[in-house]
């Protein structure tokens, strides 16, 4: 028997173990997945419970549920990888071999990286939303919050989820609005970035919305540390920001036992090969999702991508055959516009957000680079899809894993 | 585009970045910071020596980065090119503006 062990149960490691399932023969391939966590939860929910959109409920499922049968499912920590033995060890003292590894341990957020974030006023008005927890603490102030100065800031990239920030800013000026106290607030959005996007065709689009809506904008900023006495971030080059309610998105960095095992770079993620998900240090690891220093976005959708490419290339591993360099850094994100309207863009490696429709050419019914109702109902429609068809390794139909040119306004 | 440094012809983008690195001499380098209101001095050609080497690894150039180079720390990099420190340094250097976002 031969073990396949992945490790990490959130949206890439339930993907792979359901697509692999039924790929491997059962009386050959024995596979195992390892979370920490009994809750699996549905991340992009994070953004809509702090608005009371989401209950704390629609974003978390008990993660085994999840997990096909046939499929081993441990719920520990893991310790350390051992590649120079192929081995993992677990918190409990077990030990799991493996001829083949993937990584899954996706990425999360340290604020401990910058002085005065995570100090005494963390969770009273100093916020995240990328947690379940900062997202749920932030949902109760909001409830309760009578107004003033609202900084919406980006520690460093790479984030997951790049767009999640201004969706939150979005989305805060539409809650304002219908609470009637949109004019008691006062909203800032403060990026690293020299624009409101990590691409400039997106970041034209985005800037107009911005600006519709009231939003300012404080580019170039780069914080040194949060003055949590005095309510204010102040960056390298001293200018300041005030904010009366902080909701940053700290730091981003792959989990410790990456730089435990000594896989990682500076920010914990693993060098793997971005067209194959080969890790570039061993042929037996593969990476996905989150975990990996992919120039490609940290995305859900994306890792459904990745998926079905790292499915088709370890069964080629186990073949003697050569992997194909197909990834392409696909991406398809809807960003959520407010008041029920919702953007959506299509890119990868190469190509920028563009105009046009998709997924059918000419025809949509989504429409890229453009806000939109029906794009909304998409974007509602991912929860359904995400917890039904995308971790369940289901096909998207329609949808393919490299990025089609069609229907799209493209430049040359 | 091009633009004239020193009697050289050198191709530049839009933003004033060069396109052909092997275009690149120190002697152009110190044209380009003149321009931005910098004269450079030793500890402005080592962090541009850095960048560099960065550059020749193909490694993604970062604020953190910097921090942990241990050539300079990140209130000396603002003084020494102040404004957008990693986008002066990049285009005195002659290398791409860094893209370290995704
Ligand atoms: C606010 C927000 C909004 C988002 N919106 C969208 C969106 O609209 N569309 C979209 O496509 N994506 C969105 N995303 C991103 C998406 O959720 C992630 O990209 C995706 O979940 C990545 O999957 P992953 O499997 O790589 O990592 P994860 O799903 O984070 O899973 C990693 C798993 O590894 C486990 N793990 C890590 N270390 C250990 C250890 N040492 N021991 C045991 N277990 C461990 C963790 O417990 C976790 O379950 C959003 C994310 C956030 C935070």
């Amino acid at each position: 028997m031969k073990n396949l062990v992945i490790l990490g149960a959130g949206t890439s490691g339930t993907m792979m173990a359901n697509h692999l399932v039924s790929k491997l023969p059962k009386d050959e391939w024995k596979i195992t997945i390892v979370d920490q966590y009994k809750t699996h939860y549905y991340q992009p929910g994070f953004l809509f419970l702090p608005f009371d959109i989401y209950t704390t409920k629609q974003v978390k499922k008990n993660g085994k549920k999840f997990i096909p049968k046939g499929v081993n499912y441990i719920q520990e920590k893991i310790e350390l990888i051992k590649p120079e033995e192929n081995k993992v060890s677990l918190e409990n003292g077990e030990t799991l071999n493996y001829d083949i590894l993937i990584v899954a341990t996706g990425t999360k957020i340290a604020p401990d990286e910058t002085e005065g974030m995570d100090g005494p006023m963390w969770h009273k008005n100093i916020f995240d939303f990328y947690t379940y927890e900062g997202a749920k603490a932030l949902r109760n102030k909001l409830r309760e919050w009578e107004g003033g100065k609202l900084v919406i800031h980006i520690t460093e990239m790479p984030i997951k989820c790049p767009v999640a920030p201004l969706e939150f800013a979005f989305l805060a000026d539409s809650f304002f609005k219908n609470k009637g106290m949109r004019d008691k607030v006062d909203i800032t959005f403060v990026t690293p970035l020299d624009g409101a996007f990590t691409k400039p065709k997106a970041t034209e689009a985005l800037h107009y919305l911005l600006e519709e809506k009231g939003i300012k904008e404080v580019t170039d900023f780069n914080i040194e540390r949060v003055d949590y006495e005095n309510n204010k971030i102040i960056d390298y080059a001293d200018t300041e920001v005030d904010y009366d309610l902080l909701v940053t998105v700290p730091t981003n960095m792959g989990d410790a036992l990456i730089e435990r095992s000594g896989l990682g770079d500076d920010l914990n993620y693993i060098p793997t090969n971005k067209t194959t998900l080969q890790t570039e240090a061993h042929e037996n690891i593969f990476a996905i999702g989150d975990c990996t220093n992919l120039p490609a976005s940290k995305a859900g959708s994306v890792a459904h991508f990745e998926a079905e490419i790292l499915t088709e290339n370890i069964l080629r591993y186990i073949d003697g055959r050569e992997l194909k360099e197909e990834f392409d850094g696909h991406a398809n994100c809807f960003i959520e516009t407010g008041n029920g309207k919702a953007l959506l863009i299509d890119f990868n490696y190469t190509t920028e957000p563009v105009e046009g429709t998709f997924p059918f050419p000419g025809v949509g019914p989504l429409s890229l680079l453009k806000e939109s109702r029906t794009n909304h109902m998409g974007k509602m429609a991912f929860r359904w899809i995400y917890w039904n068809m995308l971790i369940k390794g289901v096909h998207i139909p329609f949808v393919s894993a490299t990025m089609s040119k069609k229907g799209k306004k493209l430049e040359n | 585009m091009e633009k004239t440094y020193l009697q050289s012809i050198i191709q530049i983008n839009e933003e004033g970045y060069l396109t052909d690195f092997t275009q690149w001499t120190k002697e152009i380098g110190a044209e380009i910071a003149k321009e931005q209101g910098i004269e450079m001095t030793d500890k402005h050609w080592e962090v541009i020596d850095y960048i560099h080497d960065k550059y020749k690894n193909e490694e993604a150039l970062s604020i953190r980065g910097i921090k942990k180079s241990g050539v300079i720390n990140i209130k000396e990099f603002y003084e020494l090119f102040p404004g957008g420190p990693l986008k002066k340094a990049t285009l005195i250097a002659g290398i791409p503006k860094p893209k370290s976002c995704i």
